[in-house]
């Protein structure tokens, strides 16, 4: 089908350039120093980004209990809703005798202590139009976002790995016939599969949560992205188990009379896990995109649960009526856009460290 | 030169016909349907009536029909909106996204190429590294964000833009703006990627070395071979670009084709996601062929080895 050349060039240049050689690989001297991950690790932006990234995620997961309270409690006080950022307007007191009087018991002397800290981050990032904190909807966010990044990623990498890598190692009839399916689901819109999967996956999904459509709903929103993520890969690890094949050191081996079974663990499989983890790191920034613009369509994360995307397209739609509710825009498409770079410069620089061939070529 | 195109030409229309095909089987196994939607649902009498009317009550011979219909390019009523075929609906949002993707793509091409080439040459400098931050920042930041903030900053605040709409040569600047950003982001990356491969070549060298000047050397030497990726990138890019970017349609109130697609899909409604579809993947198929028979045109070696 006409459209399979077409579509091989149009992919990542790097993993179509990566034709099996890497520094292990006979003939070829290594271009740096180092194994793949030590590469990795000395790359000066994967190293910031790598940090930035950590603190999101200690940062989210520290103030998890608090954000878990606290991320859907509603002042819908005058003084309270659009509350600027850094601009304090509930005393403590009162915000406990309003919190806890409505979600259960108390909290401890030393909670206490924690949450009056808690409490004064909770007006850093400004209130939303329901007077709730948007500093503890980012963050539960951010981990939503990341959640649905990496669990789309997972999807792709297994259905794409091993789509991939049964079409190469059937061979014959089979391998077209996959690989055709692959071109013809490429013609499809983007949007409109993962639409269709959504709509399709919904009913049985939420019969599995019986009742917690909240879980099912993020469920749905990453098995539908994931399941059209996984095309790119399917066709990079079957370039890659091709190139494999035909590769000297594989000859060599069948050559002198390993089997294929052993040729596929000792030499094929080790040799697609740079192409795998370089691919399933650039799908997670793409996955957290794309839950961004559902969102922002209006079937990506369902409210209250936030997400980055979630609040990024509830911030456009606030900003567009009244330009002054700055920082409900500016905070979360914040946060996004770092860790969309971020997630970006890692996918970068494993590609690097993995291909070495082409960080000549690559971002930094 | 004239085979390739004929043999392109006749497995795209395979690929179409695949893609038709998976299209309606994805939409019949779809639970819900155009009949059930909204408040009160119609007694299903009515239902049966209409579903014989449309020919839907037999999967086969819809297939069938509508197959029949979309050869002589008569894709049929749509279910949701009263009063419309999907002729119709085709014929009014389509040109309106052919023209806004045509000027997002040439505006990515005529911004992005140019930045490559220069960050290429320029290696390591202040303009590299600026224009690849602003290219991370193209593929990071979502174009809801970027059409906002543009429509804040030029429409809200210095006056010289309409707020949105359709209509006026007015309208079209910030909405082909944001759309181009992501395409203008790969295209100076992969064009930056395509001509430092090809200023490390041989023939630049041997231009160089015969005294031709830098300046062609770079621009037509080395650029026709970097331009190669940015092609291939472009056949898909434009078909994208052309059948409407949702997200961009709803931040300026473009009446495109793109709200289509996800309007059709969320309705169930069969007739206008098949024939939206089709629209999208006879734009894909046209391109690719368009792509493949430049491809050839540029580097004539490829047609020995197609």
């Amino acid at each position: 089908m006409g459209m399979q050349s077409d579509n091989e060039r149009t992919e990542p240049q790097a993993l179509a350039r990566a034709d099996g050689s890497r520094p292990g690989a006979p003939g070829k001297p290594a271009a740096r120093y180092g194994t793949p991950w030590r590469r990795f690790a000395h790359n000066r932006l994967t190293q910031v980004s790598a940090a930035l990234l950590t603190v999101f995620v200690v940062t989210s997961l520290v103030t998890l209990p608090f954000s878990l309270r606290w991320y859907n409690v509603q002042e819908l006080d005058k003084a309270v809703r659009h509350t600027p950022a850094f601009s304090p307007v509930v005393s403590y007191g009162h915000y406990v005798q309003r919190v806890t009087g409505r979600s259960g018991p108390g909290l401890s002397a030393q909670a206490e202590a924690c949450g009056s800290v808690a409490h004064r981050a909770s007006s850093w990032f400004g209130h939303d139009d329901l007077g709730r904190s948007l500093f503890y909807r980012v963050l539960p966010g951010f981990l939503v976002s990341l959640g649905i990044g990496l669990a789309a990623a997972g999807i792709a990498v297994v259905i794409g790995a091993t789509w991939g890598a049964v079409a190469a190692l059937t061979g014959g009839r089979v391998d077209l016939l996959m690989m055709r399916i692959v071109d013809v689901i490429y013609g499809l819109p983007y949007i409109l599969m993962v639409i269709l999967l959504k709509i399709a996956l919904t009913r049985p999904l939420t019969a599995l949560f019986a009742g917690h459509t909240k879980y099912a709903d993020m469920v749905i929103l990453f098995l539908a992205i994931g399941g059209v993520s996984w095309l790119t890969m399917a066709r990079v690890i079957r370039g890659q188990v091709l190139s494999l094949r035909s590769q000297p050191f594989v000859e060599a081996a069948r050559a002198s009379g390993a089997g294929s079974v052993y040729i596929l663990r000792q030499h094929v499989l080790p040799n697609l896990v740079g192409p795998i983890i370089t691919y399933a790191a650039l799908v997670i920034p793409q996955a957290v995109l794309q839950e961004s613009f559902l969102s922002f369509l209006g079937i990506g994360v369902q409210q209250p649960t936030p997400s980055l995307g979630r609040l990024a397209a509830d911030g456009v739609e606030a900003v567009n009526t009244f330009v002054g509710y700055w920082w409900l825009i500016t905070f979360p498409c914040a946060i996004l856009v770092l860790t969309l770079i971020a997630l970006n410069f890692i996918g970068d620089g494993l590609r690097d460290a993995f291909d070495p061939k082409s960080s000549e070529a690559m971002l930094v | 030169m004239i085979a390739l195109i004929v043999r392109r030409l006749l497995l795209g229309i395979v690929t179409v016909a695949c893609i038709y095909a998976l299209t309606f089987v994805m939409v019949i196994s779809l639970p819900g349907n155009p009949f059930q939607q909204g408040q009160h649902n119609i007694p299903p009498e009515a239902e049966m009536a209409l579903r014989a009317r449309y020919s839907m009550d037999n999967n086969w011979l819809y297939f069938q029909e509508f197959l029949a219909g979309a050869v002589r390019l008569d894709f049929g009523p749509t279910f949701t909106y009263n009063d419309w075929t999907c002729n119709q609906i085709i014929a009014s949002a389509l040109p309106v996204s052919i023209l806004l993707g045509f000027l997002a793509i040439m505006i990515a091409v005529l911004i992005g190429v140019p930045v490559g080439v220069l960050s290429a040459v320029k290696r390591g400098s202040w303009f590299d590294v600026s224009s690849l931050s602003l290219v991370l920042l193209g593929i990071s930041v979502p174009t809801f964000v970027t059409g906002s903030a543009l429509l804040i900053v030029f429409a809200v605040c210095l006056q010289v833009a309409p707020v949105g709409g359709w209509g006026t040569l007015g309208h079209l600047p910030l909405p082909a703006l944001t759309l181009s950003l992501p395409f203008m982001a790969y295209i100076a990356r992969l064009t930056r990627t395509g001509m430092l491969d090809a200023l490390g070549s041989d023939f630049v060298r041997t231009a160089l070395a015969k005294g031709a000047s830098p300046r062609a050397v770079v621009w037509k030497h080395a650029l026709k071979v970097a331009f190669l990726p940015v092609l291939s990138f472009l056949g898909p890019a434009a078909a994208q670009a052309m059948t409407g970017s949702f997200v961009v349609e709803k931040v300026f109130g473009v009446p495109g084709i793109g709200q289509h697609f996800v309007n059709a899909a969320l309705n169930r409604d069969a007739g206008l996601i098949m024939s939206t579809v089709l629209v999208f993947s006879t734009l894909l198929v046209a391109f690719n062929l368009i792509v493949d028979v430049l491809y050839t045109w540029i580097d004539p070696r490829i047609s020995e080895s197609v």
